[in-house]
């Protein structure tokens, strides 16, 4: 895949169709592949990786990089389209300025799941045939690649690329019983007193350290509300502990119906907190309520929340049991 | 120490054209409700912003009401059925997180319902009273 | 830091009585911010306002909260007494302690401590509160009336009878619209030519007013006071100024075999045509499908026999632009198409007629010069069915019909009844119906007369099927009165279909940022009291498409409509509510979520410049709100994920600093 990708993008590069090239590149750490741009044919060779741990969804990375000279590739897995789309949608991408290619996705890697076998102090990862080959500074270990695909992408909604200019690979199809609000359904189900202290065990152990925000092709404000001075709820130092439960209730809000559920909040969660899950109980409860809607899937589609119709149901009725 | 009875703290945002005026029509009849309820004038319904309902309970409120215009009725023809889906949306998650959904509450009361107006406000207080102060909210980020 | 007065009314005992206002005033004079904090029996009195403006005068106050009764009483009278201080109107807030508070609570104690949180709740507010400047807008002088049936014909005669400018856009040839197709008209049974065609007359001959026959509106920009219109004059291969209506041309043209919509295609006009007699402007038209000459250059002939020299077959399509400061949409009806209902028959007999088609029959300038022929061998119908609620009161899954009751057809079948048992008595009538509404003055007498003195047969009951039975129809319904089936032969078989808003209404509304209901009809700003305007400023209803009507009802909706619109160019200028929604540009991500729930078309968006990093500039798409447009609801501020967007007056902060206030 690698190879072909590598191959691709030397082409387009070649024939001027983009003067760049956003993808992965290694990071920190052999199993954190982080997004890069490269800008010519050398760096291309020197530093572009595709491999399971390409996670990270490279879209929102265009708001940015598609207002720049030229035209930019940039690679997209099924899931990372919807955020692309949605992106179009709200005009804050410049669709002329990008040649999307996009690329099959099997699912990815989740290195948690390797920590959580017991691995630790690992310098290096080979992957090949479904196996992993872990290399740590207590030496080698051997795992099935299934054992370590990141949850979000077992319960993978589509398969589908809603949108690119070309593919590598397989198209697929939408999902139809990817059974991603298993969990959502599961707390519903829950007396409020299991709920509030499933949520208590979770929302305690947030930072504010705002990865959250920074990777949501949804959070894409040019300035967040809760940075703003003058918004009223900005914070500095949070007055009380109130305020981190605010922000992930309001960040929820602000991204229903434009949230794609691409997962990465969860992701990039240091404290490992399921954000994704107060995002799915948006998607499931405006699925329910509104009919269906998958946000990217149609730029020109109505939002649940830029619409109604008369007889939508009363708030007071609820939701959950 | 003397004990004195809990009186719930209750925010009630009320829309200029049907229930600010249902509210003034409730005191012109003088069918009483709770001084605990404070009203909060907006446009709208559709002014009430899901970070206005926080703020509230993060300031120590144990109950917020929104009131507008019956859906059709709206002075600006569409906010309420706005309001109704934000709100919809907004409460179904308190209570996901744990919440009592009883602490919120959506209403349509007309300028003509001062009696619907006063008996709403009866009803949620008692239905707050009931519950209690509003410990989850905060609690849910407590470290232990 | 504002220099805040605070004013605490008595209203004689109405507050005082319940709450301690010296107590009150104490309370709040510790507030800060507070300079000024008293007392007074009535604070709307004309001493109690010069004790205010005193205050002002001699504390140096920047902002003023008046504890009182409710701000829909008397905000405006205290605004105004602080402006005369010199103080912006906008810097004085109200704290409704009377209507919330003593009215409402018995207990002394408690109504004083909720009126002094009141009180700080507005104190917090006028802290944020801004001086606001309400802006004003000047008014172009000139109505659009879009659409030249019975609606729009009177609206425009009101208009232009008040002395205003005012243009009618209409899209088929001549005015006059749907009524012109009438024969007779119910409840008095005038005919609807003598009643209407004076009207056209009138509408043409007003040096007031203009019609724009033939076109169609194209564009719309602008706002109350200041539309800006493209307005597509389509080419009619006449030039107008020249025709004189002589119609030689139509009786000379080769072409003869186009269907005559007018007669609602029951015959046949020629190529070149004027719709009909009374048609204004009384103009001939080319029907560029049709004419030979346009088509394969061979012919000419009209050209040939007109005198005037009016033909022109080199003639374009011409978009002309005009200002306007109001538009009214009377953009009318249809019936909607019968087809659809199979079991009528409709599509496959040809002696089942709509509503309107027999209106054509029995009308004497009709495909059978006003004798009632059935359309399958002209011979005289003996037994002729109604049928009624055809696609109307349907249930809200059916694709077919319509929800609503389209309220004309009881008494207009109660008309073609009447007036085929008076003028053939050997007829039999049987009307199948659901219920006969007969709301309206003088129509219950009228339906009672078609049923008492005319003998027409009423059934209450559906009719399930109509079938060709030889020469005649076979008729299947049932009398739910009687509780059994009917089977009648019948001559004729008349539909009374359901009607819809013209197909054109929803591209108009879009272009006018006016709002319409899933049945296309537009929206009134206020089912009760306001039925005579959109919700968007500036752009009024008139007739039946906002709701069915018949004419009478057409009539007194299109003067209201005019009376509105007077009231919008009687005025040089117009006051805009300052209290409407701002974009910080700053903020804005341009993702255009507000635009999606703004009612009234008040947001766009545009490519502004911004300074980037390192001395770069960025273009980002950001959205400014029109304030002539907004009406300040405030949908757009919680769409806004950025907070950009926010409600002067009503911001973010201030109704925080409320709820802070309130819940301390």
């Amino acid at each position: 895949m690698q190879e072909m990708m590598e191959k691709r993008a030397l082409e387009l590069l070649a024939d001027g169709t983009v003067n760049r090239v956003l993808g992965w590149s290694v990071g920190e750490f052999p199993y954190d592949m982080t997004p890069a741009v490269f800008r010519s044919a050398e760096d291309l060779k020197d530093r572009f990786v595709y491999n399971d741990f390409c996670g990270a969804n490279l879209s929102k990375y265009l708001i940015k990089e598609s207002k720049g000279e030229g035209k930019i590739l940039v690679f997209l897995k099924p899931c990372d389209t919807y955020s692309f789309n949605q992106l179009i949608a709200e005009h804050r991408i410049k669709r002329e300025n990008v040649y999307v290619i996009g690329i099959e996705c099997y699912g990815k890697a989740d290195v948690e799941k390797l920590k959580a076998m017991g691995l630790s102090g690992i310098t290096g990862i080979q992957m090949k045939n479904g196996e992993y080959v872990v290399e740590t500074v207590y030496g080698n270990k051997t795992v099935k690649a299934s054992d370590a695909t990141a949850e979000r992408c077992l319960s993978c909604k589509s398969k589908k690329h809603v949108v690119f200019d070309e593919l590598i690979g397989e198209d697929g199809d939408v999902v139809e019983d990817c059974n991603r609000f298993d969990m959502v359904e599961k707390l519903e189900a829950m007396t409020p007193d299991e709920r509030f202290a499933f949520w208590r065990g979770e929302l305690s152990r947030c930072i504010r350290c705002n990865a959250c925000r920074n990777v949501c092709p949804a959070c894409s404000c040019e300035q967040c509300v809760f940075d703003n001075p003058n918004s009223g709820v900005a914070q500095k130092a949070a007055v009380n502990s109130f305020e981190e439960n605010m922000f992930h209730i309001i960040r929820a809000f602000h991204v229903a119906g434009r949230c794609t559920d691409c997962g990465e909040c969860s992701r990039v969660c240091p404290q490992h907190i399921p954000l994704h899950l107060l995002n799915r109980k948006f998607i499931k409860d405006m699925n329910e309520f509104y009919g269906e809607y998958q946000a990217g899937a149609d730029p020109d589609a109505r939002p649940p929340l830029g619409t109604y119709t008369k007889g939508d149901r009363e708030p007071n009725e609820g939701g959950n049991k | 120490m003397p004990v004195t009875e809990y009186k719930p703290k209750i925010v009630a945002f009320c829309c200029n054209w049907c229930s600010y005026a249902g509210a003034d029509g409730a005191g012109s009849a003088r069918l009483s409700y709770p001084a605990e309820v404070k009203v909060i004038r907006v446009p709208c319904s559709c002014r009430v912003n899901p970070m206005f309902i926080l703020r509230a309970f993060q300031r120590g409120a144990d109950g917020v009401i929104i009131a507008g215009c019956h859906p059709g009725d709206c002075h600006y023809t569409s906010g309420n059925y706005f309001t109704r889906r934000r709100m919809t949306l907004l409460f179904s998650m308190l209570d996901y997180l744990g919440i009592e959904r009883e602490r919120t509450r959506v209403e349509w009361i007309s300028a003509a319902e001062g009696a619907k107006f006063s008996k709403t406000m009866n009803e949620f207080c008692a239905t707050v009273a009931a519950l209690g102060e509003n410990k989850r909210l905060e609690d849910l980020r407590c470290k232990k | 830091m504002q220099r805040i007065g605070v004013f605490i009314c008595h209203c004689g005992t109405n507050i005082a009585g319940t709450v301690d206002v010296k107590a009150v005033a104490e309370a709040l004079g510790h507030e800060a911010g507070v300079v000024f904090s008293t007392e007074y029996q009535y604070m709307c009195s004309e001493s109690g306002q010069q004790l205010m403006r005193k205050a002002i005068r001699e504390h140096k106050l920047t902002g003023v909260v008046v504890c009182s009764c409710s701000p829909r009483m008397h905000e405006a009278t205290f605004r105004k007494a602080a402006s005369l201080e010199g103080i912006n109107p906008y810097m004085v807030e109200i704290a409704n302690i009377r209507e919330h508070v003593s009215w409402i609570h018995k207990d002394m104690k408690e109504a004083t401590e909720k009126a002094i949180i009141l009180g700080r709740a507005a104190i917090a507010k006028v802290h944020l509160n801004q001086p606001l400047q309400a802006g004003e807008s000047p008014v172009t002088k000139r109505a659009l009336v879009i659409g030249g049936g019975i609606a729009g014909i009177q609206t425009a005669l009101d208009i232009a009878e008040a002395g205003f400018e005012v243009d009618i856009v209409e899209k088929s040839p001549t005015i006059g619209g749907k009524m012109a197709q009438l024969d007779k008209t119910f409840p008095t049974l005038d005919c609807a030519a003598c009643i209407l065609t004076p009207k056209m007359v009138d509408a043409g001959q007003n040096e007031k007013i203009k019609i724009f026959a033939y076109s169609e509106v194209e564009a719309v920009k602008g706002y109350v006071g200041n539309f800006n219109v493209s307005i597509r004059r389509k080419a009619r291969y006449v030039d107008e100024t020249k025709c004189t209506g002589c119609g030689l041309c139509t009786e000379k043209c080769p072409q003869k075999k186009v269907p005559n919509e007018f007669n609602m295609g029951m015959n046949n006009r020629h190529a070149i045509y004027i719709p009909f007699a009374q048609a204004v402007p009384k103009v001939a038209t080319i029907d560029a499908d049709y004419c030979m000459m346009l088509k394969t250059g061979k012919c000419g002939i009209c050209s040939k026999v007109c005198g005037a020299g009016a033909i022109d077959y080199k003639q374009q399509d011409e978009v002309i632009e005009r200002q306007y400061g109001a538009i009214v949409a009377a953009t009318g009806f249809n019936p909607i198409d019968a087809k659809a209902y199979n079991e009528y028959g409709y599509a496959t007999c040809p002696d089942v007629v709509t509503s309107l088609e027999l209106e054509r029959l029995m009308n004497a300038a009709g495909p059978t010069n006003g004798t009632l022929l059935r359309p399958s061998d002209n011979e005289h119908p003996h037994t002729v069915v109604f049928v009624q609620c055809v696609g109307s009161r349907c249930t809200e899954t059916d694709e077919r019909g319509k929800p609503y009751c389209s309220k004309i057809c009881c008494m207009y079948t109660a008309k073609h009844a009447m007036l085929i048992r008076e003028k053939y008595p050997d007829t039999d009538v049987y009307v199948f119906y659901i219920d006969v509404r007969t709301p309206g003055k003088n129509f219950d007498e009228f339906y009672r007369r078609a049923v008492e003195q005319y003998g027409v047969h009423y059934i209450k009951g559906m009719v399930g099927k109509v079938t060709q039975n030889g020469k005649q129809l076979r008729v299947q319904a049932s009398d739910l009165l009687a509780g059994e089936q009917l089977h009648i032969d019948a001559d004729l078989v008349v539909l009374a279909t359901a009607i819809e808003p013209d197909k054109t209404a929803r591209s108009i509304a879009t272009m006018l940022t006016a709002s319409m209901d899933t049945n296309d009809f537009f929206t009134e700003a206020h089912p009760k009291l306001r039925p005579v305007e959109s919700p968007t400023a500036g752009i009024f209803l008139s007739g039946v498409c906002q709701g069915p009507k018949d004419i009478p009802e057409t009539v007194s909706q299109a003067s209201a409509c005019a009376a509105k619109v007077i009231g919008v160019l009687a005025k040089d200028k117009l006051t805009c509510n300052p209290c409407v929604a701002q974009s910080d540009e700053m903020l804005c991500n341009g993702c255009s979520s507000c635009e999606k729930v703004c009612p009234y078309g008040a947001i766009s968006y545009s490519d502004k410049e911004f300074r980037g990093p390192n001395r770069t500039t960025l273009i980002r798409r950001v959205a400014s709100v029109n304030p002539a447009v907004c009406q300040g609801c405030g949908a757009c501020t919680v769409a806004c994920p950025s907070g950009a967007m926010d409600l002067k007056g009503f911001s973010n902060k201030q109704i925080m600093a409320e709820v802070d206030a309130i819940c301390q």
